[in-house]
């Protein structure tokens, strides 16, 4: 059949797809587009962005200057220690919901996983009534004869409410790869006489990795392009890929700059998850044989 | 029944601690008959709730939020149930494309789709517009919607619409007495789903708002990078309220666990 008769038997699904296929193109794929060009566009501080005269500056600057090339490498050691925190917390405790039994399997699990609906400035202002310099976690200290300390506007705090809001990112899923689990694989080999640690590592945790991989992933890019989270308990001078985003383009008003971080950003982003599904895939095919 | 030990479950608490901390420190300490932040000791009070309905600034960013969440999570849902029963019954060349194209938003940072919005919106001179706002939101929040009436589109039992469409029902009716039915699970749950991303959602808004159209999470948020008050607890207080809320009509519609966790 041609495409061409395979179109014509198809427009119904053309129709269907119309109002949404012009809604990304005109707010998705053009903005998109549109910026990619601005950060080629030469900026002056007293004329504003000359949109005629185009420049590789911009992208020199994001590679070569030291300030850039810091905030990226901060922004990049802060999304690996997250995912990482993010793991070692959220494997087990998704493998301990798995374990529990009806009704607090589903309580905990809401319970756990509901703070993703719950607005990210909520949570980062949690965070700092916690964190403050008379915050609850000082006030504790004190009382208990310590002296204040300062977690707020450090990477602690930024860290900390990070895996706050990425968490259930890793623990979903994890646990769907552990819903996949099946209990009699586990029940035989404790039968037969293994270890529980070796039932972890040769049973419970093959089966996981997946769920892991996409969970690091997932959680990765949002730390990565995180802006509430720095934005509010980073403070003035502990700045990220997104906040420094956000200083270019409403106080410094050098938009093609913010542009050509905001590409940067995307790339590195687009990169990181397409590489990491190679592994994943590279994965799938050794387990499978192939 | 558990089959977790005492170290496992000792875990379990604390990372339930962990989560529920912020979140239950903010609905505390927005009762503080205090000026300062501190967990009210002696008595609760209403003295900051007050404070934020004496906000005009706020109120007008929450109806801001409220119209913004409700007009575009409806247009996301008129927009997505279309495609998604075109994605899974037609088949036509381009289709894992456009499945593809209309899922992407998810994986796209929303700050990069801020300032990109921001820059079409400059070029526009729509800048600030309510109206481009909303269009903003339903690109975002689109892919919400159309994964749970995907989920819901695909796993229906397709003979009752062989069955009416063998019948001579028209493809209206079709669609207004069989399918519509069988998805309408999935098409509430991810209205609401789209109006909570929507009503939430600070980190595109910020770039796309102008005083006048300023969402409440946004209002929050250039709020709390000023100064940090009890008010801003009660405002967080009454944000959660709300969601909570809207979770539970969630929970009612479609089951939270399957938005969370695709269950089906």
């Amino acid at each position: 059949m041609s495409l061409l008769t395979q179109m014509r038997q198809g427009r119904r699904g053309y129709w269907l797809s119309a109002p949404a296929l012009a809604l990304y193109i005109g707010l998705l794929v053009l903005p998109l587009g549109l910026t990619l060009l601005l950060s080629f566009n030469v900026f002056d501080y007293q004329v504003g962005v000359k949109s005629d005269s185009y420049t590789l500056d911009n992208y020199g600057a994001v590679l070569t200057d030291s300030y850039f090339y810091e905030i990226f490498l901060r922004t990049f050691w802060i999304s690996a220690l997250v995912t990482l925190l993010c793991v070692v917390i959220g494997v087990p405790e998704a493998y301990i919901l798995s374990r529990m039994g009806t009704p607090w399997r589903s309580i905990f699990l809401i319970l756990i996983l509901t703070p993703l609906l719950i607005s990210v400035v909520v949570r980062a202002f949690g965070w700092s009534l916690l964190l403050g310099a008379d915050g609850l976690i000082n006030q504790g200290i004190q009382a208990l004869g310590g002296r204040p300390v300062k977690l707020l506007y450090t990477p602690f705090a930024v860290v900390i409410a990070l895996v706050h809001v990425m968490l259930p990112f890793m623990i979903i899923p994890v646990w769907t790869s552990l819903q996949k689990l099946d209990p009699t694989a586990e029940q035989a080999a404790l039968s037969l006489g293994a270890s529980q640690a070796k039932v972890m590592r040769l049973i419970v945790l093959p089966q996981v990795m997946p769920g892991v991989l996409s969970g690091s992933l997932i959680v990765f890019g949002l730390a990565a392009s995180s802006f509430a989270i720095p934005g509010l308990l980073g403070g003035r001078r502990l700045k990220m890929v997104a906040t420094v985003i956000y200083d270019q383009y409403l106080s410094e008003l050098n938009w093609p700059m913010g542009a050509t971080l905001a590409v940067a950003l995307l790339l590195v982003n687009l990169l990181v998850m397409l590489s990491w599904n190679r592994i994943i895939e590279g994965r799938y095919k050794k387990t499978l044989g192939e | 029944m558990s089959k977790n030990g005492p170290l496992a479950l000792s875990f379990h608490a604390l990372v339930v601690v962990f989560m529920m901390a912020p979140l239950v420190v903010v609905c505390l300490v927005a009762f503080t008959p205090e000026n300062t932040l501190s967990l009210p000791t002696t008595e609760f009070s209403l003295r900051w709730f007050k404070a934020v309905f004496e906000r005009a600034d706020f109120i007008d960013s929450f109806y801001n939020s409220l119209i913004l969440a409700f007009v575009s999570a409806t247009l996301a849902t008129l927009i997505a149930v279309p495609a998604a029963l075109a994605i899974t019954r037609h088949s036509f060349p381009g289709r894992n494309f456009f499945n593809a194209l209309f899922l992407s938003p998810i994986i796209i940072p929303h700050l990069v789709l801020g300032v990109a919005m921001l820059r079409l919106f400059a070029l526009m001179g729509v800048n600030g517009s309510f109206t481009w706002l909303i269009f903003a939101h339903v690109l975002v929040i689109t892919p919400y919607v159309l994964r749970l009436v995907l989920a819901a589109a695909i796993g229906i039992d397709r003979s009752a619409e062989h069955a009416a469409e063998s019948l001579g029902a028209s493809r209206f009716k079709l669609f207004r007495q069989i399918t519509l039915p069988m998805i309408l699970p999935g098409v509430a749950g991810g209205w609401l789903l789209a109006f909570i991303n929507s009503f939430d959602e600070v980190t595109l808004s910020i770039f796309v708002t102008s005083p006048a159209t300023q969402t409440l999470p946004v209002r929050m948020y250039v709020y709390a990078t000023e100064s940090i008050d009890p008010m801003m607890a009660a405002v967080s207080a009454l944000v959660i309220a709300l969601t909570a809320a809207t979770m539970i009509l969630l929970d009612r519609v479609y089951g939270l666990d399957r938005v969370l966790v695709g269950k089906h």
